[in-house]
């Protein structure tokens, strides 16, 4: 059955929530462990639809092909790295509620939902079942003072994106008269031949989709929310809010753009072009002035973003395998980024600036070396997996035919450059500089998870092939 | 007769003020909330006219999903707004500046 992970992670989430009723604080570990087991059975189920063929379910509303299931195997297994990564923290800091998981398999349930929705109105349910959880996960932390501001901007922003994303889908059935993803794109075409002065109606409607999916990324000029909700949420909250959700704005952006409105790609790529390039140039230079790491980390991933819509923008099989290549590395390395600063932290203190990583070398080698792994990673620098997703990218905009390819392909190349300086000097912190980084103290899961995560930079930097021949397939039909 | 051009100018003007507002205002973040129901309400005023237009049913039954959604926004977002107030004693959007960089 091809729904099975959906139905399945919902009945779940429902059970959960009524098993935690009846569990007490002291056994919350209960909850934690219960999440996990559905988010890895989930998993499990999700591997039985690779390589099935393409179904589509319930009068076209929702379709499970092969990109849906690799990104949902991508998005539960991240999910499942993030969740390892907040145990130990919501805990120390006494938010260690049920609500937490919960919301976090609901979150993931949205997440499903918006990859495998073939109608406009299962994509827009799955995307507000995915954002209604982050707005309440960012507000977590009651006592913070920035958590509940961050939650507001974060809310006012996702509220903003929803609506343009809306308005343009309205604007799109107003010209086609369907909600579902293949007549539209069939009735587009035929109306295209007909009237061909009714395209400006539909780059109009494409206008509004493409800015609602710029905002969920975070790609500039929609990007003011990423760094403020970044910094402001609860470090396990930003890991999550900067990983796997951004996997399921690309299946999103995927079903809205090439497979709704490929008869007006000109006209959307141009678009992509404008918000990509601003975002590699903004987001690198603007990260270069952070000293706090998790607003550096949010520069950073905007610069990222910007990178991945290279990819998406070539409008080419190649470009969209690139790009899927690119936003499930991208979410891995997110992830282990906002761990560093998770494995860095205890009771009380909150690792916030990059001079709280200086000595780290001394005190423990082993993560210093992790750390590496993942500052190196992101900056690109082979054989970490960074590396792969950006020379990918870059060679599917060269590839794409497109008028101004070379340019694009050497703005990415020298910003990169500008990207790797304030890698660097993250590594240069924990190696070079003086400093009082002290004894660790964070629990073993967490350090496994963060280990994990810093091993894969380099497991998968030096055999890229698999994951690479993966997402080949699935746009090679 | 009212044409169906009437009514798309109606929620444009609608959405055009909902943004605005949520851009220019300084002072009241229920003002905020208020602009993204406009917000939301314009987008139903285009589902509801295209689907009267083209006489397909699939527009009306979006907008109730969305009526429904924006409910359950709107209480995540006073939720927030409440949690907010205890902390900050304000509810001022020009004094929610704490994270800068």
């Amino acid at each position: 059955m091809p729904m099975l992970p959906e139905l399945f992670l919902l009945a779940a989430a429902c059970a959960i929530l009524l098993i935690d009723l009846y569990v007490g604080d002291e056994k919350r570990t209960l909850t934690y462990g219960l999440a996990q087991l559905s988010l890895v059975a989930t998993f499990v189920l999700n591997l039985q639809n690779f390589g099935a063929a393409r179904e589509v379910l319930y009068h076209g509303m929702f379709v499970v092909d092969g990109m849906a299931t690799l990104l949902k195997a991508g998005m539960l297994a991240v999910m499942a790295l993030v969740l390892m990564f907040s145990r130990d923290y919501i805990n120390q800091r006494s938010f260690h509620r049920g609500e937490y998981y919960i919301l976090a398999l609901f979150a993931s349930l949205g997440m499903l939902v918006m990859v495998s929705g073939y109608s406009f109105l299962t994509i827009y349910l799955g995307l507000e079942l995915l954002s209604l959880s982050l707005y309440a996960m960012v507000a977590m932390r009651r006592d913070s003072t920035d958590g509940p501001e961050a939650a507001m901007k974060y809310f006012v922003m996702g509220a903003l994106a929803s609506g343009l994303l809306l308005y343009g889908m309205s604007m799109i059935y107003g010209v086609t008269g369907s909600i579902q993803i293949t007549e539209v794109q069939a009735k587009a075409v035929e109306i295209l031949a007909a009237h061909p002065d009714k395209a400006a109606l539909l780059t109009f409607g494409a206008i509004f989709l493409v800015a609602g999916i710029a905002f969920k990324l975070g790609a500039v000029p929609f990007h003011m929310w990423v760094p403020d909700v970044y910094h402001g949420a609860p470090t396990s909250v930003s890991a999550l809010v900067s990983s796997a959700p951004k996997i399921a704005v690309f299946g999103m952006a995927m079903r809205l753009l090439p497979e709704t409105l490929n008869s007006v790609l000109a006209q959307w790529q141009l678009l992509l072009t404008i918000l990509c390039m601003l975002s590699i140039v903004i987001g690198n230079v603007s990260a270069v002035a952070q000293s706090n790491i998790k607003r550096m980390l949010a520069f950073s991933g905007i610069a990222h973003i910007g990178y991945f819509l290279l990819g998406l923008l070539s409008g080419t099989a190649q470009g969209y395998s690139a790009a899927m290549f690119y936003i499930l590395v991208y979410a891995l390395m997110s992830v282990a980024g906002f761990g560093m600063i998770l494995v860095m932290t205890r009771a009380g203190f909150e690792c916030e600036s990059i001079d709280d990583f200086k000595g780290l070398w001394k005190r423990s080698p082993w993560h210093a070396l992790m750390m590496m792994f993942i500052m190196m990673s992101m900056a690109g620098v082979p054989p970490l997996v960074g590396f792969w997703p950006k020379l990918e990218v870059i060679r599917a905009v060269l590839d794409s035919g497109l008028p101004h390819a070379v340019w694009l392909a050497a703005i990415a190349v020298l910003f990169a450059v500008v990207g790797a300086w304030y890698y660097l000097r993250v590594v240069k912190a924990i190696f070079f500089d003086e400093g009082e980084a002290p004894e660790l103290q964070t629990a073993g899961d967490l350090r496994l998870a963060f280990s994990i995560a810093g091993l894969s930079m380099l497991v998968l930097g030096l055999m890229p092939g698999p994951l690479l021949a993966l997402c080949a397939a699935v746009f090679a039909s | 007769m009212i044409a169906l051009s009437d009514y798309l100018v109606v929620s444009a003007i609608l959405f055009a003020i909902a943004v605005a507002g949520l851009v220019l205002n300084r002072k009241n973040v229920i003002i905020l909330l208020m602009c993204v129901e406009l917000m939301l309400l314009a987008v139903n005023t285009n589902f509801i006219a295209f689907s009267r237009y083209l006489g397909d049913t699939a527009g009306q039954i979006f907008v109730f999903f969305i009526l429904t959604v924006a409910a359950a926004e709107a209480a995540i977002g006073l939720a927030i707004l409440v949690v907010l107030f205890r902390n900050r004693n304000t509810i001022n959007v020009e004094e929610l500046d704490h994270l800068k960089g």
